[in-house]
């Protein structure tokens, strides 16, 4: 796994100036904004002494907090970037009167951690996030979905603290679905809950119209929650004074590579893709950037920093923010040998359900190995690119979509790289360097998806 | 004049059998493991009777034809990654 977020970020500290920070770990001005200022995570009476009690919007209409997130312009911050208000309306005008809400803090994504140190460091922002959320789509069931057992004691006794209180009138179950890279998209999650298997289903029916038990279901990441809480308390206006105009608001970032402070940081939409990478200190030798995730896209390290780090500026190169993955890829390190590494990772995730998935992704992923690792001729590399462009839009959920996009991106930034491994065999960085993206080799059986 | 059609293939029920390519080839290919390679777009005017028998003849039921607007769904909520970014910016 990954270096720990907490301790990783302490080095990134004191090496450059900036505003004052706290002694160590992840930096940000809104949701970090407790942790910058006490250097701890922070509890109930801390949380409503700087937000006060989230807002209530039953007197107004639930509908007041749908506009307010509609003009806010917040889109989902787990990877695909859809905008929130958009699925908050649909669940909201369900017919079926019963209506869930989850939330989603799985992060499957071996490369980031925002999440789980949003979950650490402002538990009480998400905890907000699914009331509200709740309250808006009239939704009586609410469920925190975790990666990490030991996440669960402590968020329990969080959650029965401000059911004390009377804060939440919903009442949130936290619970730990079985983790596997394709088990936190929204439709195996709604099956798990409903007592299924972890595993993508068919789409459509969308979650917002059949999720937990059939009922229509508002499935948000946790960022995204907590994001919407402060929009109830601050307004449309307050989030967009940060960010551009189409990438409204902050995003956290999950930064590791070749950088001397690894770690999750806040940044605006806008900041330019270089300041972010700078914020984790000085980053030299960098010869391209993951950006996005393991469904990512690999770009050139001069091209990247050029960029503006939003939806729109990444979408100029084909890229996105994804699920706010940065690794800075080291001139020391292959990226061909990184690449063939992930999709073996992604290989070993599919749910196995789907053909192309089943049997294309592996296919992929070896061809892939071969250029990386092995001896490659030129019917092999073409075998490859066909194989890859063939998995796009061929499956239930867009597993098989992201792995595709990874391996082009791979072999147009790296293209170079291709070809002196076909012309010589694998580099001596592709056999010697440590492997910098974690892919975790568990292999799943049958009976690890419930 | 029926209006336009399009093949919906449900993915996860899908066994790759490979008589959807057999019957219905002016949309449909296979891969090397037997599963359907879908042409983009709509199904080409005149195949709604081989689309059909195609339809029919699948032994898992995968497949189904819809009205090509309806089946052109709003971006799905849920898909983890943007399709409008497709692998074919980078060829």
């Amino acid at each position: 796994m990954t270096t720990d977020t907490y301790t990783a970020g302490r080095r990134g500290y004191g090496r450059h100036p900036g505003p004052p920070r706290p002694p160590e770990g992840p930096y940000g001005e809104r949701l970090f904004a407790g942790w910058m200022t006490t250097g701890r995570p922070a509890d109930l009476a801390e949380h409503l002494a700087r937000y006060g009690a989230p807002p209530s919007f039953a007197a107004r209409g639930k509908h007041v907090l749908i506009e307010a997130v509609a003009r806010a312009g917040l889109t989902g911050r787990g990877g695909a970037a859809f905008p929130t208000a958009t699925k908050l309306r649909a669940v909201a005008r369900a017919k079926r009167p019963e209506r869930v809400v989850v939330a989603n803090g799985m992060e499957s994504e071996p490369a980031a951690s925002k999440d789980k140190a949003l979950l650490r460091l402002a538990p009480h922002l998400v905890l907000d996030g699914i009331a509200l959320a709740a309250e808006a789509v009239g939704a009586a069931e609410a469920y925190l979905c975790v990666a990490e057992k030991r996440m669960l004691r402590d968020l329990r006794e969080l959650i029965a603290e401000r059911r004390a209180h009377g804060i939440d009138s919903v009442e949130v179950q936290v619970c730990t679905p079985p983790h596997h890279y394709v088990s936190s998209e929204a439709s195996a999650l709604v099956n798990w809950i409903g007592g299924g298997e972890a595993r993508p289903t068919t789409t459509p029916p969308r979650t917002a119209e059949r999720g937990v038990a059939g009922l229509p279901t508002l499935v948000d990441n946790v960022e995204t929650l907590a994001h919407l809480a402060l929009i109830a308390r601050y307004g449309p206006d307050w989030f967009r004074s940060r960010g551009t105009a189409e990438s409204p608001g902050t995003t956290l970032v999950t930064l590791s590579g070749a950088t001397p402070g690894p770690g999750v940081y806040e940044v605006a939409y806008g900041t330019p893709l270089r300041e972010v990478v700078s914020l984790g200190g000085a980053a030299h030798d960098v010869q391209a950037v993951l950006v996005g995730g393991y469904f990512g896209t690999w770009l050139p390290a001069g091209q990247a920093a050029a960029l503006e780090y939003s939806g729109r500026g990444l979408a100029a190169v084909g890229a996105t923010p994804g699920a706010g993955v940065l690794a800075a890829l080291p001139s020391t390190s292959c990226g061909l040998a990184e690449t063939a590494r992930v999709l073996e990772y992604l290989a070993s995730q599919s749910a196995r359900q789907c053909g192309p998935c089943r049997f294309g992704l592996p296919a992929a992923a070896e061809d892939f190995a071969q250029l990386a690792f092995g001896h490659c001729d030129r019917g092999t590399r073409e075998r490859l690119e066909h194989r890859v462009a063939l998995l796009a839009g061929r499956g239930a959920c867009k597993h098989p979509d992201g792995a595709s996009r990874l391996a082009a991106s791979a072999l147009h930034t790296f293209a170079h790289e291709v070809r002196r491994h076909l012309a010589a065999g694998p580099c001596p960085a592709a056999l010697q360097a440590p492997p910098l993206l974690p892919a975790p080799t568990a292999a799943i059986g049958d009976g690890d998806w419930r | 004049m029926s209006r336009a059609q399009r093949l919906v293939i449900d993915r996860i029920a899908c066994t790759g059998h490979g008589l959807c390519a057999e019957l219905f080839p002016e949309h449909l290919a296979l891969d090397e493991w037997g599963y359907p390679i879908q042409a983009p777009g709509p199904i080409p005017a005149g195949t709604t009777r081989h689309a059909r028998r195609a339809v029919a003849a699948c032994p898992a039921l995968a497949l189904k034809l819809a009205p090509a607007a309806a089946a052109q769904h709003p971006q799905n909520p849920q898909n983890r990654s943007d399709p409008a970014n497709a692998v074919r910016k980078y060829r």
